[in-house]
């Protein structure tokens, strides 16, 4: 694997979002998403200004624990969030087109069709009343009105067929209780998919598997990304599952990003004591297992009550580094060195990469 | 660990079939757990690794005697428990805890923490030197929470934090062997690693013998001396924790170390997919129980059940006709190329 050094940008005070690549532009842009809602107890701040872009053929991880936002950018990204008690505000592009403030009816002709969602417990995504095969056919009928239903059959069997499941004919007719665990989440890809859809957002599609089922589950999405070319978002808390399947990677906390950068940047040159505070938490196959293992202190943040300045302050190892910048000052993602690396972190560049060098690299599992 | 200490627990033929019916008439039986032997010595932790439905939750269920085995029998410290009834099990209770997977739902959320730690040590009409209050005080300490939130109620601590409750709990009548079912596996990440460096710990400090029940093998590498590898209600592989991690034996074992995505390697890795589901314990294939799923499968292993032996006369006992040899490559998914192996 190539290995440059990190080299110190020349303008770090310009905060970025994520350009454009040459050639063709990305399928998926968000911008300055903002997700927030109110509660009795306040305003939930739940995404406050995440900007990513997803080309075609492409995978973006998203990677936080429990209400870093994670999911909540995704369901913003469906148009899933209840109009009532949800304020949405950004830019949310979908091949040229605009979702935020779209009307629902829209917005429902896209789902489904242009953009589809895989979720992490397949046993209350699909309906126990109506066979497996009618589910699918019905997301087909509804972007395809002028199916017939032989047409729709045939197109559910075939896609029933494409994501593993053997006997798929048979298998059209079984209710979901009949399939196990695996072949569920087969199904409700099966489902996604009936469409072709241009994106597909996977909310931790493997987490509720077991490993070899998660394995065989991850080289199909590949697989059949290959073939349809879709742009894929994998939403998931494990950084193992990121570093097989991603492209890019974004990291969340407090529903804001702190790092963005590609899969090879971010897990092999991380930049923010947030991520290296992840990777060498999560034990590892590899390495000495006797070492203790380096936790991130503290729990993370609740969303109401978020930490003043940067979130992870009080869980950070280096924030009294900044004076009280980390307590005071909100940190913007800037350039973090390579192209295309952003990071939110007062600290400078080459204080981060010494940093990382002397208590990270060495000890931890990233190597 | 050397052989010549008197094991703390000694499993034998453990067996757990659940009856299925069907209106009045029996169906056939849910075979969860068939056959087990084991030992733990005292001061040693043994990880039960396995896949969902292979038995590992209902072993430990029985260990600690919350479920009735249907056949074998478990002798802890000397003393058959196997059918050891409720009185005859409440001293012994003292001495073999449990600690639960679900944070939320094992603790009662109208008790304070005082009490749910409490609790144990008043069941058994212990007194304390000192007071129940100071005790409960000092294993708060100990398993690193504030004692004084002793009058707090479970709802106001994190995950993380009220598995440490559970923690407190379980190691309030000092006991020699605990069993953890998935101790860490509903936290975060961040909050897994504080609670594995806590129980590493405590195991330490306090000699404890653990039964580690997870389904995440690299979890297990970092906290356990030993490990069973179980499949389908049979034990499969069961070693030192180097010969398993890196002389797996078993193909299973060899499958399962290789679909685990490890970050430390970037890119799909060479995996050995496994095609197909777990079967079902209702009826298991016959001979090997994971035949269907093997690469290396000859007919031989569907009319003779391979046995769980040592290999080359070491620790390291494996239940297959064909064991794989060698180590695996590190990083790079097995070292043994077969058919089914995918690179790419």
């Amino acid at each position: 694997m190539g290995r440059s050094e990190t080299v110190p940008s020349g303008e770090p005070d310009r905060p970025e979002v994520p350009e454009q690549r040459a050639g063709e532009g990305p399928y998926l842009q968000v911008r300055d998403l903002r997700v927030r809602f109110d509660t009795e107890d306040g305003v939930v701040k739940a995404v406050d200004g995440v900007s990513f872009a997803v080309e075609r053929g492409r995978t973006l991880g998203i990677v936080g624990e429990s209400g870093s936002g994670k999911s909540v950018t995704s369901l913003a990204i469906l148009g899933l969030h209840n109009a009532k008690r949800a304020t949405i505000t950004g830019e949310i592009s979908v091949g040229g087109r605009q979702l935020v403030g779209l009307p629902e009816e829209e917005v429902r002709r896209l789902r489904g069709r242009d953009m589809a969602m895989i979720f992490q417990d397949p046993l209350s995504a699909l309906h126990p009343y109506y066979t497996v095969g009618r589910q699918i056919a019905e997301a087909y009928r509804v972007h395809h009105p002028r199916a017939g239903k032989r047409e729709a059959r045939t197109r559910a069997v075939d896609m029933l067929g494409r994501v593993g499941i053997p006997q798929p004919a048979k298998r059209f007719d079984q209710y979901p209780h009949e399939f196990s665990g695996g072949m569920r989440q087969r199904a409700m890809i099966a489902m996604a998919l009936v469409n072709d859809p241009d994106l597909l957002i996977a909310d931790e599609p493997t987490t509720a598997l077991d490993v070899t089922v998660q394995a065989q589950i991850l080289d199909l999405l590949s697989d059949l990304q290959e073939e349809f070319r879709s742009a894929i978002i994998l939403i998931t808390h494990d950084l193992g599952v990121v570093s097989q399947v991603a492209d890019d990677v974004l990291v969340m906390y407090g529903g804001r990003a702190v790092e963005h950068g590609s899969v090879e940047q971010v897990l092999r040159r991380p930049q923010h004591p947030y991520t290296w505070g992840l990777l060498s938490s999560v034990p590892s196959l590899h390495g000495d297992a006797d070492a203790d293992l380096v936790p991130i202190k503290g729990n993370p943040p609740s969303l109401i009550n978020l930490p003043s300045g940067c979130a992870f302050h009080p869980r950070c190892r280096y924030a009294d580094r900044n004076g009280d910048r980390s307590r005071t000052e909100v940190p913007e993602l800037r350039a973090a060195g390579e192209a295309g690396h952003l990071v939110a972190c007062h600290l400078p560049a080459e204080e981060r990469t010494r940093l990382y060098q002397q208590d990270i690299a060495q000890v931890g599992v990233a190597r | 660990m050397s052989t010549e200490t008197e094991p703390l627990l000694r499993v034998r033929g453990l067996t757990k079939h659940f009856p299925v019916r069907e209106g009045f008439r029996a169906k056939g039986a849910v075979r969860a757990v068939d056959g087990l032997d084991f030992d733990v010595r005292p001061g040693e932790t043994l990880g039960l690794v396995g896949e969902s439905g292979c038995g590992k939750t209902t072993t430990g269920r029985m260990l600690v005697r919350l479920l009735e085995p249907t056949s074998g029998s478990i002798e802890f410290a000397g003393r058959d428990i196997t059918h050891a009834r409720r009185g005859a099990l409440r001293p012994l209770r003292q001495d073999l805890q449990i600690i639960f997977q679900d944070p939320y739902a094992s603790l009662n959320p109208r008790h304070t923490v005082g009490r749910i730690v409490a609790m144990p040590l008043q069941v058994n009409g212990i007194n304390p030197p000192g007071g129940i209050k100071k005790r409960v005080q000092e294993l708060l300490e100990l398993v690193g929470l504030n004692p004084e939130h002793y009058n707090r109620y479970p709802h106001e601590f994190s995950g993380g934090q009220r598995q440490r409750i559970g923690i407190a709990r379980a190691l309030a009548l000092r006991p020699k062997l605990i069993v953890a079912d998935e101790p860490v596996s509903a936290l975060d990440v961040s909050i897994q690693a504080q609670v594995i460096n806590l129980l590493r710990d405590l195991q330490r400090d306090l000699d404890l013998a653990f039964v580690f029940i997870a389904h995440d093998l690299a979890v297990v590498r970092h906290f356990c001396h030993r490990v069973a590898v179980m499949y389908l209600g049979k034990i499969v592989e069961i070693g030192d924790r180097d010969d398993i991690y890196q002389r797996p034996q078993h193909p299973y074992t060899r499958a399962l170390l290789s679909a685990i995505p490890d970050v430390t390697t970037l890119g799909p890795a060479g995996r050995i997919r496994l095609t197909g589901d777990v079967p079902t314990p209702l009826n298991p294939p016959s001979g090997c129980r994971f035949r269907t799923r093997c690469w290396k499968a000859q007919e031989r292993c569907a009319t003779e059940e391979p046995a769980l032996v040592p290999q080359d006369g070491g620790n390291q006992a494996t239940a297959c006709h064909f064991p794989e040899t060698g180590t695996i490559s590190q990083g790079a998914g097995p070292a043994a190329v077969t058919a089914e192996e995918v690179s790419k």
